[in-house]
Parts: structure tokens; C-alpha cells; sequence
């Protein structure tokens, strides 16, 4: 047993309201340079959409990931052979049109304009070449589907969809969609890592936590090309590839991540997970529909005696371990099983899980009056609006058995807490839904404090990072502390 | 044609420039590696543009990367190509490949620059230094491929004369005897060269010094640990770093 920890991340879909705030706090604060412009490390996307990039998930177009072949799993886009010949063009590349062209307005304008019968604009130009532009394209220009269902028609999950589940998602009247905010994964396998031909891309054995060494980093883009999240970018000012860093300077001196921090309708969970990397390999060759149990069972009950050994042989510190025992991911996650991969077809083994999003209640128009079509008091998993098989294929690899077992779950509790707290349902009937789903009262009850009642240090337990150590091990911290700068000492200024 | 310059041009074009391009050549690039490792970058611009990179990027860097190992070859062994090139068809084969791949270069370079000119998002990430490199390596290739066109059978006097001097060189008793003979195309191929190597490395060229090279046999996934991982039973840091 190969004991490492891993921070890792719970984001609870029911709760997104698609602010966008996460991804604001992150533009601020990372992404708000010349280069950056088009970048969103942290963005929200509406299901069913394109996303961002367009069709990101449609790996017949951009090959991220991992394939399986002949019992063993190699990059889709790059195998090592072809980093060689693929290197001066990689056809697989995203472009910044994939993307969009950033762009800003001329607000000058609005006070040199001469006088006229007409308001005068602000007209938009490019952040890239300062020159006007007509806007074609722009980040979550399919929000809230842009009012049209072209973009919910492309989304890549809507493979293996019937006729009918797919006019059941696009029919105007009953447009349905979630929200569905991303960041970096931080893998356990990340392909990303696995195709840098410069070896800059690295997971700090640490925290886990995927980085790009900037020095390091020759711009060959070839993880732009192998993320199948499409989350590493190109800086196309500085020639070097930069991606989400999970706010690792906010962590080490114990602040959650700025789009944690930030999140509005407290979707975001944080928490430290022990997994066994001897196991690594093998989990990562799972056949697709064993894939979710294979990766559930890399992680470690941080309870367990062996493992808390194991993991101190290892290096694991203490307080990590005692972190990993408050883990709100590890309940989620392992415990209640209601939180699932991201596209873990894909194989890179992402260590951000979501809980899936219950659908609004199936209701129809008699004449004046509105009521539910289902005869439950929340609907039918079977009848949601947004078709099973759709989130299976976000969050089960095309299977629906594991993302059925999440919803009924969150429908038992729903339907618990209402007879518990509203009375207009039988609680014998609640407590049968209960069972039903594999859930206990205890943990109802829990489920229901971490979803509704839960605090900053509830959602948010983060380990103390013992970066001090470190350096105390290596040399004198006096010294250590006159020679460290803040940020880049060598100013990251594009070559000629 | 004409006749051979006067006596001290020649020692400044063929003794002093090659020495003093390969010194700032080494000097320069051993300083901005080690001070300026963030400019160390292959600078792509296939992100801004798409469709016309892959016929300008494909061909130029094919065309160069078999001229100059090609240049490289004929100073490495010059005998073993002169024995090649006994046979006449051989002869041949070797010099319209050498040919084919100096037209790939050009071809590549013109498309690269028309590119450079005419896409306004490219237009913004091209520097004065990219220009002046644009010149060095179209009068570069011009030479070459005229210097192949009408000096025919290159890679055998490539062999004959320029290798001798190119060794004469390396082994620090300039002989210039070998090149001061030579027509003027090759006389300008030669000193552009050396413009070239002097130039380099103060221009994205670098990239070419830090090709991947770990990547074929390094492990597929790298951890780094941070200063010294804390092992209390000693297990082997197998996985430190790569």
C-alpha cells in the first residue's frame, strides 16, 4: 500500500444557481493578463451546451484522454512516437476560435463622440489585436442555452440518447437545463502530465496538485491537446501553458481555493482523500463500467488502522491524516456514494466529483391550474426532465446504475426531511424511501446538515500543508527567507 | 564571377566571424538559460491561427531540420559521403533530395512569412527580431539552393573543401586556403551562416536547444515531492521526481 493524500473536491450540482462568481473571483485573481484574456480555469457551463471550449467533450474532435487498447491505456491524442512527428503541428490543437476572441469596448468613444440624433456606443475590439470586431462567439455564450436550443442539440452527452428523451430535453416549451462549474480536476493519472514532452507538468506528490513549471514549459501545447477537460490553456502572449492551480498559495496558509471561497449558493466541498498509488495503474485499465467502483476503491478509509500506518510510513503527516478524517469529499464520495466522476471514461481518474443535479418537478397546465404529473411528491427518477442516460454519460460512463443510486438517495432525503419537518408525508413511507435507497437515518440526517446547514470549516477542511518543514529540512529558514520573492523573481516576459 | 577579396576581408568573413559568431553563440545562450529560462519557449502561434500554420510550420521545419543534419553529415564524414557518391546515380539521388528538401525549406519559410504579414492576430506576436531572422534566412536559403543549382555536385566538394576548413577551424590552425577560392554565392552562404549562429541566440531559435529529450524514456507520470520526503521506513524514493 502506497499511501498518498490527495485534496480533492465535492461540487454539489443541485445547489449551483449559475452566478458565474466562482469564475469571476478566479478571473480576478489569475487570468487578468495580456494572454490570459480567453482563459477561464474556472468556468460554469449549461447542461445540455457546448461548453468551453465548444464541444470540449467530443474526443473524436479533440482526442484528450486516454484510450484502452489491448489491455493497456495510452494517450488519444499524443502516443510518445507521434509527440515527435506531431510536434511543429499538433492536429488536435484547440484554436483561440475553439475558445473566443477576447475583446473589450471602446469607451472613449462614448465621451468623443460628436454630437447627433443618435446614442452614441462603445463599439467592441479585440483584446488581441486592438481591432474592431464583430462578436461571434464569447465565454458561456450559450448560457442558460442563449435563449435557443442549437446548443443544447451539440452537446457531445447526448450520444445513445432515444428521439424521445431528446425532444423530452430540446422541446422549447419544456427547455430544461443545470449548471455544471469546472475547474482542474487535478487526476490522479493526468494525461496532461503523462504528453509534456518537457516534463514541466507535474502533481505535487504532497496535496496532488497538477502544475505547470513555467520555467520549464517549452509551449509544445501538448497537454492543451491531451486534457480531455480541455482545463490546461496556452498563453499565447507569454508562449507558455498555464491551468487552474487550485489557488495553492490560498491553501498553504489555510484559505479555501477563491472560487470555493466565493461560491454563492455553497456548492463547493473541499477535503483532503487518501488513495493507494500502488493501485493506480489498475484502476485506470478498469473496464468503462467498473471504472467508478475501481476508482472508490483506491480511496482509503482514513479510520482504518492499516491505513493510517501505512499512510505515516509513508510520510502522510499527522494532521493530514487527521484532515482526511473530517473529509467532507471522503462522505460524499465513499460513504454515501452520491458523488460521481466527471467523465471518468476518459481515464485520467479525476479527483473532482459531483453530486447530480435532481431535476425540477414534471408538472403540467390543466386549464388554470398547475400540478404534478407524478402521483410521488417529487417525481419519478425514471421521469426527470433531464433523461437519466444524460447524466450517465456526464457522471457514469454511459452507465446509469450509480447516477440512479445518487438521486434516489437525495430524493429519500428530500422526502424524509419534508415528512420530518412538514408533516404532509407519511414518515413510515419516508423512512420505507429510506431503506430503499441504502440510506440510513443517521445518515439522512447528515446528508441533509452537509447539503443545507453546512458551515465554511464544514465545507472547507483543509490540511495543514507543512511547507515550512520542508524548507526547514533543506536549509536555514533565515536564509530561505531573505532569497524567496513573491510570484516570479525572473519577470515572465515573452522571448524574442 | 568575382575574383577572391582583398586579403583582409577574407580573415575578418572566414576567421574572425566564425569565432566570434560561435562564442556568443555558446556564451549568450549558456546566459539566457541560465537567467532567462522563461523565454526558453517555442513561441506557437497555431493557437491564433490555425489552417495556414500547418503549410508554412510542416515543410519549413522538415526542409531544415534534413538540410542541416545533411550539412552536419558531410562535416562528420566526409569520406564515407565522397564513397557514396562514387556511383552516379547515387550522386544524383543525394543531390536532388538535397535539393527537394532546400525547396521544402523555402517553400515553408515564404508561407511562414506571408502568414507573419497578412494575419493581423499573428501580426501582434511577431517581433523586429522575427523579421531580421525572416532576412538571414531567406538570403540563407537562396544562396543554398543557388549555390546547389549552378555549383552543382555540393556534397561532394562540401566534402572536399569545406569540411578541411570547417576542421581547420575546430582544431584552432585557420586555413582559409579552401574558401577563399570559392564563388561568391558560397562565400555569402558561408558568412550568412555565421550571422545566423551569432544571432541565435538572441531570437526564439532557442527552442531548438530544448528540444524534448526526456520525454521518450521518462516514466508517463511525474510527482514531484517537496525538499525531502519524510520516510520513516525508508522506502525507496522511487518516485521522486520523475
Amino acid at each position: 500500500m502506497n499511501v498518498r493524500s490527495q485534496i480533492s473536491m465535492v461540487f454539489h450540482l443541485d445547489k449551483c444557481i449559475g452566478c458565474h462568481t466562482c469564475s469571476i473571483a478566479c478571473k480576478n485573481i489569475w487570468t487578468d493578463r495580456r494572454g490570459t484574456e480567453y482563459m477561464w480555469w474556472n468556468n460554469v457551463e449549461t447542461k445540455p451546451g457546448t461548453g468551453f471550449p465548444t464541444q470540449w467533450e467530443n474526443q473524436e474532435k479533440y482526442r484528450g484522454g486516454w484510450e484502452k487498447k489491448n489491455g493497456s491505456i495510452n494517450l488519444r491524442s499524443t502516443s510518445k512516437a507521434r509527440t515527435v512527428t506531431d510536434i511543429f503541428h499538433n492536429p488536435s490543437m484547440p484554436g483561440m476560435d475553439d475558445y473566443y476572441e477576447p475583446w473589450t469596448y471602446k469607451y472613449d468613444e462614448l465621451f468623443n463622440a460628436p454630437e447627433g440624433p443618435d446614442q452614441p456606443t462603445a463599439k467592441p475590439v479585440s483584446m488581441v489585436t486592438g481591432e474592431y470586431i464583430n462578436l461571434e462567439a464569447g465565454p458561456n455564450w450559450d448560457d442558460d442555452l442563449g435563449g435557443s436550443k442549437i446548443y443544447a442539440e451539440n452537446d457531445p452527452n447526448l450520444k445513445g440518447l432515444t428521439a424521445e428523451q431528446r425532444m423530452q430535453l430540446s422541446a422549447i416549451e419544456r427547455l430544461v437545463f443545470f449548471y455544471f462549474p469546472r475547474i482542474c480536476n487535478h487526476c490522479l493519472n493526468p494525461s496532461c502530465v503523462a504528453a509534456c514532452p518537457s516534463g514541466a507538468l507535474y502533481k505535487r506528490g504532497e496535496d496532488g496538485i497538477v502544475l505547470i513549471d513555467q520555467k520549464r514549459c517549452r509551449g509544445w501545447r501538448s497537454c492543451v491537446a491531451a486534457c480531455p477537460y480541455k482545463k490546461t490553456f496556452y498563453n499565447w502572449t507569454t508562449g507558455k501553458s498555464e491551468k487552474c492551480i487550485l489557488c495553492f498559495p490560498r491553501l498553504e496558509t489555510g484559505q479555501a481555493p477563491a472560487c470555493f471561497h466565493s461560491c454563492v449558493g455553497r456548492i463547493r466541498y473541499l477535503g483532503v482523500l487518501l488513495y493507494d498509488a500502488d493501485r493506480l495503474e489498475g484502476v485506470a485499465k478498469s473496464p468503462d463500467e467498473e471504472l467508478i467502483d475501481a476508482h472508490r476503491s483506491m480511496i482509503l478509509n482514513p479510520n482504518d488502522p492499516a491505513v493510517i500506518a501505512a499512510a505515516l510510513e509513508n510520510g502522510v503527516h499527522e494532521s493530514v491524516i487527521v484532515s482526511a478524517q473530517k473529509s467532507p469529499v471522503y462522505r460524499f464520495v465513499k460513504e454515501w456514494k452520491i458523488a460521481l466522476p466527471p467523465h471518468i471514461e476518459y481515464r485520467t481518474l479525476p479527483m473532482l466529483f459531483y453530486v447530480p443535479p435532481m431535476s425540477p418537478v414534471m408538472a403540467e397546465k390543466n386549464d388554470d391550474t398547475v400540478g404534478s404529473v407524478s402521483d410521488d411528491f417529487f417525481h419519478d427518477i425514471e421521469q426527470a426532465r433531464v433523461p437519466l442516460q444524460f447524466l450517465a454519460n456526464l457522471f457514469g460512463a454511459g452507465h446509469q446504475g450509480k447516477v440512479v443510486y445518487a438521486l434516489k438517495k437525495q430524493k429519500a432525503v428530500r422526502t424524509y426531511r419534508r415528512a420530518v419537518t412538514v408533516g404532509d408525508i407519511d414518515i413510515k413511507l419516508a423512512e420505507k424511501m429510506l431503506l430503499e435507497a441504502d440510506c440510513t437515518v443517521e445518515q439522512a440526517e447528515a446528508i441533509y446538515q452537509l447539503t443545507s446547514l453546512c458551515t465554511f470549516d464544514d465545507r472547507f477542511v483543509i490540511p495543514p500543508m507543512h511547507r515550512e518543514e520542508a524548507i526547514e529540512m533543506m536549509k536555514d529558514p533565515h536564509e530561505h527567507r531573505s532569497s524567496v520573492g513573491f510570484g516570479f523573481v525572473e519577470a515572465p516576459e515573452r522571448g524574442l | 564571377m568575382t575574383g577572391p577579396g582583398p586579403f583582409f576581408l577574407d580573415e575578418i568573413f572566414f576567421v574572425v566571424m566564425p569565432y566570434l559568431a560561435f562564442i556568443i553563440f555558446l556564451l549568450v545562450s549558456i546566459r539566457r538559460y541560465l537567467t532567462q529560462s522563461f523565454t526558453f519557449s517555442s513561441l506557437s502561434s497555431q493557437f491564433l491561427e490555425n489552417r495556414q500554420h500547418f503549410w508554412g510550420l510542416v515543410p519549413f521545419h522538415y526542409g531544415i531540420i534534413a538540410i542541416v543534419t545533411g550539412h552536419i553529415i558531410g562535416f562528420l564524414i566526409p569520406r564515407e559521403v565522397l564513397a557514396w557518391n562514387s556511383q552516379p546515380l547515387r550522386l544524383y539521388v543525394l543531390e536532388v533530395s538535397a535539393f527537394v528538401f532546400g525547396l521544402l525549406t523555402l517553400v515553408g519559410l515564404v508561407s511562414v512569412i506571408v502568414r507573419r504579414f497578412t494575419v493581423s492576430k499573428i501580426r501582434m506576436v511577431t517581433s523586429t527580431a522575427d523579421w531580421i531572422l525572416f532576412g538571414i534566412f531567406v538570403v540563407q536559403i537562396l544562396s543554398g539552393l543557388y549555390v546547389a543549382a549552378f555549383h552543382g555536385w555540393g556534397s561532394s566538394w562540401f566534402a572536399a573543401v569545406a569540411t578541411p576548413y570547417l576542421w581547420s577551424l575546430l582544431t584552432l590552425s585557420p586555413d582559409i586556403a579552401y574558401v577563399t577560392a570559392m564563388p561568391w554565392m558560397v562565400k555569402l552562404h558561408i558568412v550568412c551562416a555565421y550571422v545566423m549562429i551569432a544571432f541565435f541566440p538572441f531570437t526564439r531559435l532557442v527552442h531548438a536547444l530544448v528540444v524534448p529529450n526526456p520525454y521518450l524514456w521518462r516514466k508517463t507520470q511525474v510527482v514531484r515531492w517537496y525538499g525531502i520526503r519524510r520516510f520513516a521506513s525508508g522506502r525507496p524514493g522511487a518516485d521522486r521526481k520523475m
